[in-house]
């Protein structure tokens, strides 16, 4: 018997008897749904170390891209709305994007529970735009925000889509006495600028 | 045959360190406090722990199907998926796969099924390079130790242990012990491996019967950068992690981080289900004992288990004895009920590292009886004669004189009478646990019989309340 079948058969005879599956109720109803707007996502992102910018007043991404990283040297765009100077046309393999300063993508929504973000392959380009990149700066719309982690799960890309993370915030670790450090090993910073999404 | 742990002698050297035990203890039981404070924000918390101990016991009751199911959408994902009895043939499997294909450096994200198999010596023996990329994980590797908690493998270290070990493996300052700089010693030493390494590997927190895709919750990015480098990806994937379907995935997601760190969420909550276009991504599902377990009546429940690490937070004797002194990878409560079923003697003195106070039941997302299940583990124990000798001739006595009313009542106030003139050496001793570490409180005047018979049993035959 292969070692597949003796598993198999072995859960099969050892499996407790039959459970039924509970439905899973909508938890976030009425005025709960109406106070999870783009607002609140904001709050729970910061709380998580994102930061998030204010829009533009002169209404010009790219001034707003150069006053938010005036540092920033090797700039990567993901998504057609901004121009980067390292076009993902260049990228051979994902190591290439060791030296990316910048990584500019854009979220499918924001969770309003947590500050997550919903991203794919698609919304990054090369996936680990969203790691290697020394900070990650992304464009949501705000009136795409979903009020709950239940609510983002309902969403396609988690059938459809090779790769869905759901991103809170930028990379960070407390494995030291606890000590809270933003940038382990992903992105140092991560900051949503709210930013609707153009027409079709 | 497998030496005994003697968790006691064990955490004797934990405990001596008084500022290590100092910190530890201060340290998880902030993280339980903040726990509390996350869960509390949540209004269906408890009916979340009731859902998701159902929607376990409904998986684990039709597991067999899931993982059919689960692997059908893997291979159709493009995925390969292996089958692994124990250990031995998981990491077997996994050297194959890489020895295939002249792989010969690995990064991976932390996974307890592969400290469990103990993987890591077994590939190194064999040429290959494993680096370890989650911080905590990265130190102990580092530091010839196994980690000591399940999500927090270094909990138990000291930033000056941090400074030591990182000056000795990757040269930096040994009196530099500044918490960001050890941090970005680590980011800066590791990052050329992700970008050289020719394979990655992930365990998984769930794995989704319904997509086929692997779910890693972490909050360094480290799962993400294994993955997405390399052209190779292989995921450890014990079998109980299964769920049916994404919406599962939800509400588990939801539970985790809270249960763990008290925050809402993992900073990267990832889902890998297809390879990229050129590469290769290999799911081995090991049993190692988990379909034996499944098959006990009184302990499959521990199989529902998400590795929170809430039980090991709260528990008075983890946060006093350190994950190390379990001999496990699993230790605290959960170890405490999972350890004895992979080696029963081996791991015969833990369910005894507990004060049955049942925290870790209340904590527990999933919802598993886990100090219930501490007690059966004594009952099986004491069953099969595994119990040291001291302690069966000390519980042969107590049975004695609890089962007779008068012998108690005698013993109990003799007791009471005695630890006040008794020369210390006869309750400080070394057959006396209870001595060691602590001061036998003060008897009270009168026993509690003695005062229910004063106070209230006269009352009671008047007819008043």
């Amino acid at each position: 018997m292969s070692t597949r079948d003796e598993i198999l058969a072995r859960v099969r005879r050892g499996q407790p008897a039959a459970v039924a599956c509970p439905p899973l109720p909508g938890f976030a109803q009425g005025d709960r749904r109406q106070r999870a707007g783009f607002a609140a996502f904001a709050e729970a992102l910061q709380r998580m170390g994102g930061r998030v910018a204010a829009p533009p007043a002169d209404g010009s991404l790219a001034s707003a891209i150069a006053t938010l990283y005036p540092q920033a040297r090797v700039v990567c765009s993901a998504t057609a709305e901004v121009a980067g100077n390292r076009p993902l046309s260049a990228i051979r393999r994902p190591a290439d994007l060791d030296d990316v300063d910048l990584g500019i993508v854009r979220a499918a929504f924001g969770v309003a529970e947590t500050g997550s973000l919903l991203l794919t392959e698609d919304h990054l380009g090369v996936e680990a735009l969203g790691f290697l990149a020394q900070h990650l700066l992304v464009l949501l719309d705000p009136a795409q925000v979903v009020p709950d982690v239940h609510d983002a799960y309902r969403d396609a890309a988690f059938e459809h889509a090779r790769y869905v993370i759901l991103m809170t915030g930028p990379s960070a670790t407390a494995d030291i006495e606890g000590v809270l450090i933003h940038g382990a090993q992903g992105v140092r910073s991560l900051t949503v600028l709210p930013w609707p999404q153009p027409g079709p | 045959m497998s030496t005994p742990i003697d968790h006691a002698e064990a955490s004797s050297g934990f405990i001596a360190a008084k500022d290590h035990l100092e910190f530890h203890d201060r340290r998880l039981w902030d993280l339980r406090c903040k726990r509390d404070r996350a869960t509390a924000a949540i209004p269906e918390w408890e009916s979340m722990r009731e859902l998701a101990s159902a929607i376990k016991a409904h998986t684990l009751s039709h597991l067999a199907d899931y993982l059919e199911q689960f692997e059908r959408a893997a291979q159709a994902n493009g995925a390969t998926v292996h089958w692994a009895r124990d250990a031995a043939e998981h990491n077997q499997i996994v050297h194959e796969i890489l020895a295939a294909r002249g792989a010969r450096t690995l990064v991976k994200s932390k996974s307890m099924l592969t400290d469990e198999c103990e993987m890591r010596p077994f590939l190194e023996q064999r040429g290959i390079s494993v680096i370890e990329t989650d911080l905590g994980e990265r130190i102990q590797q580092l530091d010839d130790e196994p980690p000591s908690h399940i999500v927090v493998p270094a909990v138990h270290k000291l930033r000056g242990d941090v400074a030591a070990v990182f000056a000795r493996t990757l040269g930096t300052d040994p009196d530099d012990d500044d918490p960001h700089r050890l941090a970005e010693a680590q980011r800066r030493t590791t990052r050329p491996s992700f970008l050289s390494a020719d394979a990655g590997m992930t365990g998984a927190n769930f794995a989704v019967a319904q997509t086929g895709a692997i779910v890693v919750c972490t909050n360094e990015g480290n799962a993400d950068l294994s993955v997405h480098l390399p052209r190779l990806y292989i995921a450890s994937v014990g079998i109980e992690k299964l769920l049916p379907r994404t919406e599962h995935v939800a509400l588990f997601v939801r539970m985790l981080s809270r249960s763990a760190l008290g925050s809402p969420i993992t900073q990267m909550t990832s889902h890998f289900r297809v390879p990229r276009p050129g590469t290769e991504m290999h799911i081995v599902l090991v049993d190692n004992g988990r379909s034996e377990r499944l098959a006990m009546p009184a302990f499959w429940p521990s199989l529902k288990c998400i590795r929170c690490g809430a039980c090991m937070n709260t528990c008075p004797v983890y946060r006093r004895s350190g994950g190390l002194s379990y001999g496990s990878t699993y230790s605290g409560p959960i170890g405490v009920i999972i350890d004895p079923a992979y080696d029963l003697r081996k791991y015969s003195a833990l369910p005894f590292a507990s004060t049955l106070n049942g925290s870790c039941t209340a904590v527990c997302p999933v919802k598993i009886d886990i100090h219930d299940q501490i007690f059966r583990w004594r009952q099986v124990i004491a069953q099969r004669q595994v119990l040291p000798f001291a302690k069966r001739q000390a519980m042969k006595m107590a049975g004695r004189l609890m089962a007779s009313p008068r012998l108690f009542r005698a013993a109990v106030e003799a007791a009471g009478a005695g630890a006040e003139h008794l020369p210390r050496v006869m309750l400080y001793n070394r057959f006396n646990a209870w001595g060691r570490q602590r001061e036998v409180p003060a008897a009270p005047a009168m026993t509690f019989r003695q005062w229910w018979l004063k106070n209230r049993a006269a009352a009671r035959d008047e007819g008043q309340p």
